[in-house]
């Protein structure tokens, strides 16, 4: 087991944000955190990242008591993480600074081509489409060969198309290196093409609905009845949260 | 390249006619104490120090601002970081920022007389403050998510302050140097005024006193206003520069 919430609950001043969040995940496995939006789930994603603290509750890694950030575990935003005064290399090598000048120039060489960003490498964050900029921060996180990635809505700004994309890029990234993966979103459709299970949080404050475990290989095909299937629970899981 | 051209007409084309309407108005009211435009040109090429006139406001400037830009910027980038300080040294520096420049005079005569010092001084303080606060928002207003990948991937305070928040903040230090090295040019010309015997200010009051020269006045007041224009344009070329340039998008 990688990753051990117990008994997570937050509030900011007076608003109760979540409640008694527990949830183990394991090594390489890929879940999404999927709620109506202010439920607490980007809160969640930041306080095992070290980012917040929790009121009460425990975050575990390893079986190591989360308590600020760490190289190990890295945080991908929405494309605008990235830094605009770097170059794709810059960006790609900037969490790189305790390796020799030889190993960071092997590691920015082989991230960008995982995400396909040769030919861009001497190219400003400006230069490049949202799409690239989202794959120039996931190869920016990925280069420190970190154990575990939070993503938080990462394509969440991207149209619908590149989004599609996006999501088969991850797919084929995380099954290339095997990460641990939380991955945030408020879109349905996303956490079942995505994940091995679905953490259904409800509205606010948020709870752990249901936990939905998505027994679909990939690549998924779309219109498989199981796909529709479990799109179709947590639809209704979600449908509950609005009437609660 | 014809529309270069154009807009280089363009630009030249209002102060051509100024220049043209000053030359008119002078000969047609019949003055004979406002000088008309060639009257400024020849009384400025007969000036026989011009050269260390002008040499020497450069030099007091430069020493000034330089001295604002190399003090300013960090203290700017550490009021910003830590609201602490921020808030210890706000009042002070809201206390001393509506006080012209120019105020310290006496002050600056006091303490450093006749001498080059007295300028610089009173260019330093002119500058300082608006580096010190242009520099200081720029932090404020850095998007915490760089903050937070910095701190994501290890980064130690100090590097997270020159690898981080500098860069960051660079584009808005750069601003803010151009507009505090206009408030420095203007303040120059009225402590030389004051302060100094030498220089372009020293110019212009020299010759309304010592002789009624108002051909000198009017072209030291043209020749800081065109050193003023080559200044900033030499300044506004650092947005190019590919440190900022990012934050400058055409």
């Amino acid at each position: 087991m990688k990753v051990a919430f117990h008994q997570i609950g937050m509030s900011f001043g007076n608003v109760r944000v979540l409640e008694d969040i527990n949830l183990e995940v394991r090594t390489g496995e890929l879940v999404c955190i999927l709620g109506p939006s202010g439920c607490g789930k980007s809160t969640l994603l930041n306080i095992v990242g070290g980012f917040i603290r929790q009121s009460e509750g425990s975050v575990a890694i390893d079986g190591e008591v989360v308590t600020g950030p760490d190289p190990r575990r890295i945080f991908v935003f929405q494309e605008r993480g990235v830094f605009p005064w770097l170059t794709v290399e810059g960006n790609i090598g900037f969490g790189l600074f305790r390796e020799t000048p030889e190993e960071k120039a092997r590691r920015v060489a082989h991230y960008i081509r995982l995400v396909g960003l040769q030919g861009f490498e001497q190219s400003y964050p400006r230069e490049l489409s949202g799409g690239m900029k989202q794959r120039l921060e996931v190869a920016r996180a990925l280069a420190v060969n970190p154990d575990v990635l939070y993503l938080d809505e990462p394509f969440g700004a991207l149209d619908s198309i590149t989004r599609l994309q996006m999501r088969r890029e991850l797919l084929r990234i995380w099954m290339a290196e095997r990460k641990t993966i939380l991955f945030v979103t408020h879109d349905i459709e996303e956490s079942v093409q995505l994940a091995d299970r679905v953490v259904v949080l409800s509205a606010r404050p948020g709870r752990v609905q249901r936990i939905v475990e998505v027994n679909i290989p990939h690549p998924r095909d779309l219109s498989d009845l199981r796909y529709i299937a479990l799109r179709d629970q947590i639809f209704g899981e979600i449908g509950l949260a609005h009437q609660v | 390249m014809r529309r270069l051209s154009q807009s280089k007409i363009e630009r030249l084309l209002v102060p051509l006619f100024a220049l043209l309407l000053w030359h008119v108005a002078v000969k047609v009211s019949g003055t004979t104490i406002f000088p008309s435009p060639l009257d400024v040109a020849r009384g400025l090429r007969e000036l026989p120090h011009l050269g260390a006139y002008i040499r020497d406001s450069l030099f007091r400037v430069f020493c000034g601002y330089g001295a604002a830009v190399l003090l300013g910027v960090p203290a700017g980038l550490l009021v910003g970081w830590w609201s602490g300080l921020a808030r210890a040294a706000n009042p002070l520096i809201q206390l001393l920022r509506p006080i012209s420049p120019l105020a310290w005079m006496p002050l600056a005569v006091i303490w450093f007389g006749v001498s080059n010092m007295a300028p610089i001084f009173l260019i330093f303080l002119a500058s300082f403050f608006p580096i010190v606060v242009a520099t200081m928002n720029g932090v404020r207003n850095v998007p915490p998510m760089y903050v937070q990948a910095g701190r994501n991937f290890g980064l130690s305070t100090t590097a997270l302050m020159s690898r981080v928040i500098f860069p960051a903040v660079l584009p808005r230090i750069v601003v803010g140097l151009r507009i505090s090295f206009g408030v420095a040019w203007l303040v120059l010309v009225a402590a030389e005024m004051i302060a100094v015997d030498s220089g372009l200010g020293y110019l212009i009051i020299d010759a309304r006193n010592a002789g009624k020269r108002y051909d000198l006045v009017v072209g030291g007041m043209l020749l800081i206003g065109v050193i003023g224009l080559v200044l900033d344009g030499l300044i506004r070329r650092t947005e190019k520069l590919k440190f900022v340039k990012w934050a400058f998008s055409e």
